[in-house]
């Protein structure tokens, strides 16, 4: 994989291109050299480059156009400390708003998605540069203004200052007349020593509109004369109606407008969308076999699929190996076998998706909707809508959670049935999926399993060989190739430990469910495969968990550094079991992961009650190698651990029949908060290039815990979620 | 029929038995109030209904007549719903957000109640879902508000 090289990097001055409507003074553009964030494995081509807008105000604030979309990762707040510290004014001075895509921006075009930890990793630099570039001009302004050479002149936030004479000009008296200056060819950036804000743990920008009801997402939006719609799909994908046999009952009903047959589902257009929603379901619908591109097999089950993934051959394509792990374990004494495995799972933001749709009078549509990926969405919606991509534009909404839910799967968003609702009702439409309209379509996690064999060989070293069964979301939608498709293996392959005889195969095998990312995408389950084994194998080899991965790792300061650091933050590795205060019989569990180029290491303390695990405390030491914002980082890793935890105890999203069990939380568990231990973060800078911060938390929590209760009962949990173990019997 | 929702009195013409969620929504334009399930399950539309909170979604517009009905909007018209709001802000809690108003509403009702709750009072009564897992800073928020 290549690192795509871009020239334009250098920041262009877009301000009479009028890009920025309503803003006058100094418009700085950017690009951003740009590789898909998952895609990235798929060896597809880079995406072209993607501007990013910084603007100052007559009245010294700044509005910076966000490439990256805010979902409560925190993104719009780093963004204004990265380019706030260069240009020099402060972070709190900064609006941000979701930049838009596509035409007719015609520096832009390319692809950019908000997913793979990597809004701030991959935009760091070029942000710093975009912010020292428009403080360049800036001075340079000043110097024209003041009558004296640049180099006389200073800044201090929002100010440029003369120090021999004592003047001081605000950024907003400048902005127009640095407006006409070129973008300086080179620019210095600010020594790390003498940061102020990057690095600095600052409130978020959006926090009080949180907490008071202020903050909108695509949910809230309502556009003139619009009307409101909800389907009912199809029960199983792959059917689409045939008719409503109670259909002047439907159309009588108070409210409605109009009811619709689209592909797979039967919408109602009503004045709102309680009664929209009240008609649809009250709908009788005839539904009959399509041909649709993923119909789902009449019979599909979880189990069913699972078996059929257990029943593939190994060994697979290679996607990591060293020495002879074939050899190495046909010489071993004893070998170790084991099987893991984890469901498929639904995403459960809390905002039910939805989309706005409106056709202009001159034929143009405007799009109000949740996206991770405004590019992607604008060329589908173009599509859908059966226009130009030039004649769309996206507004991107605050997400409502999103974990991967929020890019582009086809029969996933609500956009194209909103598309063609307004197309048939000549008004701007509103379309929300109730929340079970929503389990029947979310784009699951997939399901996963991998065969293991495993070996302490005589000289006391590791062999290993693991088989990972399955399809990832990035061969689905990016076409991946079997064999290079990082979603299908991650946690799998890029392991921190020293393993001698190893091999790793990925047995591509098709997923017929409807697949995507969800938060940490395949380390989400292989992480729980392998650390799971690694227990297993340390247990065979007579050693300690924590121990084994110390010598393991011995070789990698980096990786030394962060398994102590977990260590001390948890007081000092135990294994337990052992008596806590409250009379409680506890275990630890210890587990490494290495997701999107973050190192992690973590430790969980459970006990066992009335059969159910209860995690008291999760220790995290993360290491992103250089960081933006701590306290961000800490609520990132806090929000990981949840949900990471939850799909360890509790979550399952089952097939039967064709279709899904659960749909809605009332069979849908997610983490409740009196399951909520208590989360300890240390943050390890070494140096190493900056990784993600958004993902990186979950891998590690599963293994955790599940080596804690092997270290408890005795007893291996090879699969998720562990709710569906009877912990008492052992 | 009428409600009474921040303090004033608001004539609706809804189907008696239409959700207050929908009502305060897209009657009243309230959007600060959300929806996540619709069963009763996230609390995310919760409300306060003479002080007590209220999962709006399953509640009919006809069974509340004649009660006070708070949304987020107001949250700050009290000394307790001021002090949450700032402890949300100190320990910056919400990630998403969307769970939040439910939240915050759900820690005043219970402070107004219970000034100085015991983590089992937290415990009973700040059971609203946040599939963020702000759940630390939420406990962490509401000790805060209630020592303030
Ligand atoms: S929307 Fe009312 S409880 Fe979830
Ligand atoms: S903050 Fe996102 S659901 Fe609670």
């Amino acid at each position: 994989m290549t690192e795509m090289s871009f020239p334009g990097s250098r920041p262009l001055n877009l301000s009479r291109r009028g890009f920025l409507s309503g803003t006058a003074g100094l418009v700085l553009a950017t690009a951003l050299p740009l590789r898909p964030a998952r895609a990235q494995e798929a060896a597809a081509e880079a995406g072209p480059p993607v501007p990013l807008f910084l603007a100052i105000r007559p009245d010294g604030t700044a509005v910076l156009q966000s490439p990256f979309i805010e979902g409560g990762q925190g993104i719009y707040t780093a963004l204004t400390q990265i380019v706030g510290e260069e240009l020099d004014l402060d972070p709190a001075q900064f609006e941000v708003v979701p930049a838009p895509p596509g035409a007719p921006y015609d520096v832009m075009g390319g692809f950019r998605f908000t997913g793979g930890s990597s809004s701030v990793r991959s935009s760091y630099e070029l942000m710093r540069r975009l912010g020292a570039s428009g403080r360049a001009m800036l001075i340079e302004a000043a110097a024209a203004r003041l009558g004296v050479p640049a180099s006389e002149l200073t800044t201090k936030p929002g100010l440029v200052v003369h120090a021999a004479s004592g003047r001081e000009t605000g950024y907003g008296d400048l902005s127009e007349a640095a407006m006409e200056l070129a973008v300086p060819a080179d620019v210095a950036l600010r020594d790390p020593a003498d940061f102020r804000w990057i690095r600095a743990g600052l409130k978020r920008l959006d926090i009080r509109g949180k907490s008071t009801g202020q903050a909108a997402y695509a949910i809230d939006v309502e556009v003139e004369g619009m009307l409101s719609a909800a389907v009912q799909h199809a029960p199983r994908l792959g059917l689409g109606p045939a008719s409503v046999t109670n259909l002047a009952e439907i159309e009588a009903m108070r409210g409605v407008h109009s009811v619709h047959l689209l592909d797979g589902a039967v919408a109602v257009v009503a004045d709102r969308f309680w009664q929209a929603r009240r008609a649809v379901e009250a709908a009788e619908v005839e539904w009959q076999e399509t041909g649709a591109e993923w119909p789902l097999p009449a019979d599909f089950s979880s189990d069913g699929y699972r078996a059929s993934l257990l029943a593939q051959d190994g060994p697979g394509l290679e996607v990591e190996a060293e020495g002879d792990a074939g050899a190495a374990l046909a010489g071993a004494g004893t070998v170790i076998e084991a099987v893991y495995g984890a469901p498929f799972l639904a995403h459960g933001q809390l905002e039910p998706p939805s989309a706005t749709a409106r056709f202009n009078a001159d034929g143009t549509l405007d799009l109000w909707l949740p996206n991770q990926a405004p590019e992607m969405f604008l060329a589908a919606a173009a599509e859908t809508a059966g226009i130009d991509p030039s004649q769309v534009t996206i507004h991107s909404q605050m997400l409502g959670g999103f974990f991967g839910r929020h890019f582009l799967y086809r029969t996933a968003n609500p956009f194209p049935q909103a598309i063609q609702l307004a197309k048939a009702t000549g008004r701007p439409v509103k379309l929300v999926w109730t929340r079970e309209e929503e389990f029947l379509r979310d784009a699951v996690r997939p399901l996963g399993t991998a065969r293991f064999r495993g070996a302490v060989m005589a000289d006391g070293s590791l062999a290993l060989s693991a088989e990972v069964l399955g399809e990832g979301p990035t061969g689905r939608w990016y076409n991946a190739p079997a064999g290079e498709d990082g979603s299908a293996h991650e946690g799998l392959t890029g392991k921190p430990y020293a393993i001698p005889n190893r091999r790793i195969g990925h047995v591509y095998a098709d997923n017929p469910a409807v697949i995507g990312y969800w938060r940490s995408v395949g380390h989400s389950m292989h992480d729980f495969f392998y650390e799971g084994f690694l227990d297993e194998l340390a247990e065979a080899a007579g050693r300690d968990p924590f121990e084994m991965r110390q010598a393991l790792v011995a070789g990698s300061p980096r990786h030394v550094t962060l398994l102590s650091e977990v260590g001390k933050l948890s007081g000092g590795w135990q294994r337990g079991p052992y008596q806590a205060e409250d009379g409680s019989t506890r275990a630890r569990g210890v587990a490494m992961a290495s997701p999107f180029g973050s190192e992690v290491a973590t430790i969980a303390e459970i006990s066992v009650d009335g059969g159910e695990i209860r995690v008291h405390r999760v220790w995290v030491a993360i290491d992103p190698g250089s960081i933006v914002n701590p306290a961000i980082i800490e609520a990132q890793v806090q929000s990981a651990v949840a949900l990471g935890l939850s799909q360890t105890l509790v979550e399952e999203y089952i097939y039967e029949d064709g279709a899904p069990a659960a749909r809605n939380f009332d069979s849908y568990d997610i983490l409740r908060p009196d399951q909520m231990p208590e989360v300890h973060v240390a943050i390890v800078e070494s140096g190493a290039p900056m990784g993600g911060i958004g993902e990186p938390g979950l891998p590690g929590v599963g293994p955790a815990v599940a080596n804690a209760a092997a270290a408890l009962t005795g007893r291996r949990f090879r699969t998720l979620p562990l709710s569906g173990h009877d912990l008492s019997a052992g | 029929m009428q409600l009474k929702v921040n303090g004033t009195l608001r004539d609706v013409d809804v189907e008696p038995d239409t959700p207050l969620l929908w009502v305060i929504r897209e009657e009243l334009g309230l959007t600060g109030t959300k929806y996540g399930c619709g069963i009763a399950q996230c609390g995310a539309c919760t409300v306060l209904v003479d002080g007590q909170p209220t999962r709006s979604c399953i509640t009919p517009a006809e069974m509340v007549e004649g009660t006070e009905i708070k949304t987020i909007e107001t949250v700050e018209d009290t000394e307790t719903g001021r002090k949450v709001v700032e402890a949300w802000v100190e320990h910056q809690v919400p990630q998403c957000g969307y769970c939040q108003s439910g939240q915050v509403l759900a820690a005043t009702a219970l402070l107004a109640g219970t000034p100085a709750p015991s983590d089992e009072d937290i415990d009973v009564a700040m059971v609203n879902l946040c599939r963020c897992g702000t759940y630390n800073k939420i406990r962490a928020a509401v000790r805060a508000a209630s020592e303030a």
